[in-house]
């Protein structure tokens, strides 16, 4: 039980704040950064461009500046495929603040081909329910007078034609380890992973 | 206790704004460079520290992304504060005084110009009676200026010459942001920017990062020939209601210098986190300093003060000056939330 509160006299007959409101709002002026900006001029050229931080590391696309496995800078660029494998999806049948697309619609992991990192993006051109894991996709985009430095200057994907691809690796499921998603029935764990900076421990 | 000290400290130079990289590029070089000052790498680590927040990011979770820096793959031993890296600095040390590991990685950053950093920084405070007043950093600390000014204690002339000392101290800082040699009459010259504190007064908005190494025992000894070993580190927090405290006084920061040990010896060096002139005269009061401590050598928060990280800056700037031999033993401050609200101190000391 709440402990009884009495009010003084001159207090009784105002209403009690139950609740109050105070809305905020701040305004933020995002920086790109060095090597997102890289990756968006070669957008506005209609080329996704990875980053990757040696010649044997992985690609990342889109590249954030860091490659996570080496703790290092990502200075070298390569042009990836703008065809490439659905990795993973949802499909959305809520509205949201913002939302532009017509209900039900597909949101995809989709790794393309020459890149070792999924970028998320809209499946379109095929009913929402026949959208699989392992379908090959590839990228529309706008029309070029409407190319801005924007991931949404590609329009969406839709499927390429090409048959499935059925080893498809659903990235990060096997932490990296590059053995599937399950070791010999049992989920990878740290001693299965190799180090790549000192190539130590793991196996592989 | 198990004898912990600072063998690397490296920082980005303090800008007003870092406009051409994100957080995770900017921050980088100071991680890459406390490393390879003392010859490590990633895999010499054995636990990491960060603090930064997500305020002056204006993104969620934003130091997720940061922590890619680090290398943070195979999966690492890791945490994070909301607070300045002086904090994280606090709670590398306690894991270490676990014994399990030898060495930890601080580091803290922030981008303090994406956003109105005055108004940002109204987000810390009450949030059902004060915040939405919305009363920025500078105004909150002009209130605690008048109240110093009417306990007698110190003068505007006072506020004007910690004004003037730290810019000409940030002459010999490569990283300092705002450096000249001014008298102090040329600062009470300047107009009042919010009454009683001038432009002078008050640290400038600073972006920057920030990276300190921690090594126990033989580990800091086979890195470094003069370890900065921690004797003491504590840290207190006051109320939120900035009415529940005499703000022309530190009280947080007077038990925290005690619990530290400040007073068990000599200091050569101090380095306070005081973002506002007047800020400097309290804690100097609160630790117990005497006349002959050299404070901020660097030029201090007056000088480049990037949010989260002018805390853990001090701590390095005490620990560099221990190593290269021209101090003994120093303090360092550090300070969090409006009106030095939280702070900590730290002793750190050579070894003879």
């Amino acid at each position: 039980m709440p402990p009884e509160i009495s009010l003084p006299a001159s207090l009784q007959d105002v209403e009690q704040v139950r609740s109050v409101r105070t809305p905020a709002r701040l305004d933020y002026e995002f920086t790109a950064g060095e090597a997102s900006s890289r990756f968006l001029k070669g957008i506005t050229q209609k080329k996704i461009i990875g980053q990757r931080a040696t010649p044997e590391s992985r690609v990342y696309v889109p590249p954030r500046g860091a490659d996570p496995e080496l703790g290092a800078t990502t200075p070298i660029e390569v042009e990836v495929a703008q065809v490439g494998t659905v990795t993973s999806f949802c499909m959305v049948n809520v509205a949201f603040y913002g939302s532009v697309m017509e209900l039900p619609y597909t949101s995809a992991l989709i790794l393309l081909d020459g890149a070792d990192l999924s970028i998320m993006h809209l499946i379109q051109e095929i009913p929402a329910d026949e959208v699989r894991i392992g379908m090959r996709v590839e990228a529309v985009w706008r029309d070029d007078a409407d190319i801005e430095p924007t991931l949404e200057s590609i329009k969406w994907f839709r499927p390429n034609g090409e048959p499935d691809d059925p080893n498809v690796r659903i990235p990060g499921e096997d932490h990296g380890t590059g053995l599937g998603s399950w070791v010999g029935g049992v989920a990878p764990t740290e001693a299965l992973i190799r180090n790549p900076r000192t190539g130590e421990g793991g196996q592989a | 206790m198990r004898d912990i000290a600072i063998i690397s400290f490296a920082q980005t130079p303090a800008q007003r704004a870092v406009k051409e990289q994100n957080e995770v590029e900017m921050l980088m070089p100071a991680i890459h460079g406390a490393l390879g000052q003392v010859d490590m790498t990633i895999d010499d680590i054995g636990f990491t520290c960060s603090g930064s927040t997500d305020y002056l990011a204006g993104v969620g979770f934003s130091f997720v992304s940061t922590l890619d820096g680090v290398g943070p793959w195979p999966p690492i031993q890791e945490s994070h504060v909301e607070m300045d890296g002086a904090w994280a600095l606090y709670e590398a040390w306690v894991k270490l005084q676990l014994g399990e590991l030898d060495t930890a990685l601080v580091y803290s950053y922030a981008k303090s110009s994406p956003g109105d950093l005055p108004m940002v920084l109204t987000r810390q405070l009450d949030p059902i009676t004060v915040a939405p007043l919305w009363p920025d950093t500078v105004s909150l600390a002009a209130l605690q200026a008048r109240a110093l000014l009417d306990s007698g204690r110190y003068t505007e002339e006072h506020f004007a010459e910690v004004a003037a000392r730290s810019r000409k101290s940030a002459l010999d800082n490569p990283n300092a942001q705002l450096a000249w040699d001014r008298p102090a009459s040329d600062v009470l010259a300047e107009e009042y920017h919010v009454a009683p504190l001038r432009k002078s007064d008050c640290a400038p908005i600073t972006d920057g990062a920030a990276c300190i190494i921690l090594a126990a025992g033989d580990v800091a000894r086979s890195k470094v020939e003069r370890p900065a070993w921690i004797r003491g580190i504590d840290h207190r927090v006051e109320p939120i209601h900035l009415g529940l405290r005499d703000l022309t006084v530190s009280e947080s920061t007077r038990i925290a210098a005690e619990k530290a040990g400040v007073a068990d010896g000599a200091v050569d060096v101090a380095e306070i986190h005081a973002p506002f002139s007047h800020q400097e005269l309290i804690l100097r009061d609160a630790i117990g300093l005497g006349e002959d401590v050299d404070v901020n050598p660097s030029g201090g928060a007056l000088s480049g003060n990037p949010m989260m990280t002018a805390g853990l800056i001090r701590v390095g700037e005490v620990a560099n000056r221990i190593s290269n031999g021209t101090a003994n033993r120093g303090v360092a401050h550090a300070t969090s939330g409006p009106c030095l609200q939280q702070n900590l101190v730290t002793v750190l000391e050579g070894e003879n």
